[in-house]
């Protein structure tokens, strides 16, 4: 039996409903395809890991979804709905729903850790009192162990403490699905570690769903309940990381030796 | 071949920045309005740039006096200084140096701000917190240009002309009340009212270029510097351009 048939007895049973379904996701930058009938399915409450090199299109995959990019073809349908024919108020409505932790955290510069957090419950047009925000924000905070930051600049945090803030800011929503850029990239073993187990802890805490784009794999280890492999713009293989670390395919083994 | 190569690059910049100015008033002027975000905006760019305007407007008529005062003598003229003066910083220095003062400090500070948030993912971060990031960070800034630039350019030209009441004082003495009085005499709507409106479109123009160059940088901090540098050149280009397309229409409204 291949790994294939291994991975696809064992990823389709027991399985709760799907919240993404990507299906023959096709992205070109020019003569430069980096996405290529790709085809993903998330359920609810998985923890997915899409591993790949550098380059190879992960990023691009996570910004379709949340309709920062525009697919060239496919579908992606996000609780239901197609990302690509939403208008504004429509994929406002999903984005509600829909975390993304940004890989450079990507926390404004112009405002302190409050605001940060503000910033989103304000503009999601959702009914919420100052009482409400502020009680959210602490929450939020706490969750990240950084409730003294609050009134703090981004420019004053640590590189751990931004990643922090940044995991804060996407949580404060509460939403069913997260998708992580790179959430541990340029963090020492020991932030990244830490950031792993929040990134568990808030999935528990929350039930959510996520995606979480990744090449280190001590965070693909600890976060992932399946692994994708993306390669050649597309979904090459995917299981358990147990299952993939015993693979005897060269395309697998060269990321887990 | 590269100069070909190079005026296709024109065209197309030309016709992207003609795009996005459209977009301003097609996306960036529908509700939702930031006005919030708008009057923080009028603040940082009117506001803050009020120090530097008004000392280059006071050393501009300063400086400029000491030096028609000679000539101005030699022909026995001396008397018309403060409307020679008046006339040339209200209907043309004015309005062209705070313009080109303000391009250099807010058409950079746009471009170079707009672009970091770029290049560090603050613009889709914004997207995907539920908000336009035209209508938020360009309609606003583009708003506050256009308004702050006029209210800039006619403190300014106050200051100017108080630099050249302080200049004549240098060699003579004239006092406050017939300085400003001589000017204003002389001064007639179509001095005045060109003067203004064209600052409008100065103060668009900075903002447009400001924006444009930030949303569109590339990526690094060499992108980031090469936007606010490209941002500062273009829009005193256009300023230049303005300047020119505006002393024809008012010769030919016959305002001149």
């Amino acid at each position: 039996m291949d790994m294939k048939t291994v991975v696809n007895t064992s990823t389709t049973s027991g399985k709760k409903e799907p919240v993404i379904v990507i299906e023959n996701l096709c992205k070109a930058f020019g003569d430069n395809v980096v996405l290529d009938d790709f085809n993903l399915t998330v359920h609810k409450d998985e923890n997915v890991v899409v591993l790949g090199k550098s380059g190879a299109g992960k990023s691009v995959l996570i910004k379709c979804i949340i309709g920062l990019m525009k697919p060239d073809s496919g579908r992606i349908l996000v609780f239901g709905d197609n990302v690509a024919e939403l208008n504004h108020d429509e994929l406002d409505r999903i984005r509600t729903k829909v975390g993304f932790l940004f890989q450079s955290n990507a926390l404004y510069d112009s405002m302190t850790v409050r605001e940060n957090l503000e910033f989103s419950l304000r503009r999601h047009w959702i009914e919420v009192t100052q009482h409400d925000i502020d009680n959210l924000v602490k929450e939020a905070l706490e969750n990240v162990g950084l409730p003294h930051t609050v009134d703090m600049m981004p420019a004053e945090l640590s590189g751990g403490m931004a990643k922090r803030i940044a995991l804060a800011r996407t949580m404060i929503l509460k939403p069913e699905i997260i998708l992580y850029d790179e959430p541990t990239t340029g963090l020492d073993p020991v932030t990244a570690r830490e950031i792993d187990k929040l990134i568990v802890k808030l999935q528990k805490k929350y039930k959510a769903s996520s995606i979480v784009i990744s090449h280190d794999m001590n965070c693909v280890k600890n976060t992932a309940d399946r692994v994708v492999l993306l390669l050649d713009g597309k979904c090459y293989t995917d299981g358990t990381y147990e299952e993939l670390l015993v693979s005897a395919d060269k395309n697998v083994k060269q990321f887990f030796e | 071949m590269d100069f070909l190569v190079k005026m296709r690059e024109y065209f197309n910049q030309t016709g992207s920045i003609a795009r996005f100015a459209g977009n301003f008033f097609t996306v960036g002027m529908k509700p939702r309005y930031e006005i919030k975000e708008l009057l923080a905006q009028c603040y940082f760019i009117g506001y803050n740039s009020l120090p530097l305007v008004g000392l280059t407007g006071f050393i501009m008529g300063l400086v400029l006096t000491m030096q028609l005062r000679p000539s101005m003598v030699v022909y026995g003229v001396a008397s018309q200084l403060p409307i020679m003066v008046g006339v040339a910083i209200i209907r043309e220095i004015g309005p062209v140096i705070t313009g080109l003062i303000f391009a250099g400090k807010i058409g950079s500070s746009i471009g170079a701000e707009l672009g970091s948030m770029k290049v560090t993912e603050q613009i889709d971060a914004m997207e995907v917190a539920g908000t336009n990031p035209f209508k938020y960070l360009v309609a606003t800034r583009v708003v506050a240009t256009t308004l702050m630039l006029p209210i800039l350019t006619i403190l300014g030209d106050a200051i100017a002309l108080f630099g050249a009441y302080v200049g004549v004082n240098i060699r003579s003495v004239t006092s406050l009340h017939l300085f400003f009085s001589e000017i204003f005499n002389s001064l007639v709507y179509g001095d005045i009212a060109p003067a203004v409106i064209k600052t409008f479109f100065f103060g668009f123009a900075v903002g447009i270029v400001g924006c444009y160059k930030g949303y569109f940088s590339s990526k690094g901090t060499r992108g980031v510097g090469s936007s606010a540098n490209s941002a500062v050149v273009l829009a005193s280009v256009l300023i230049f351009i303005i300047d020119l397309l505006a002393v024809q229409i008012t010769d030919v409204l016959g305002l001149n």
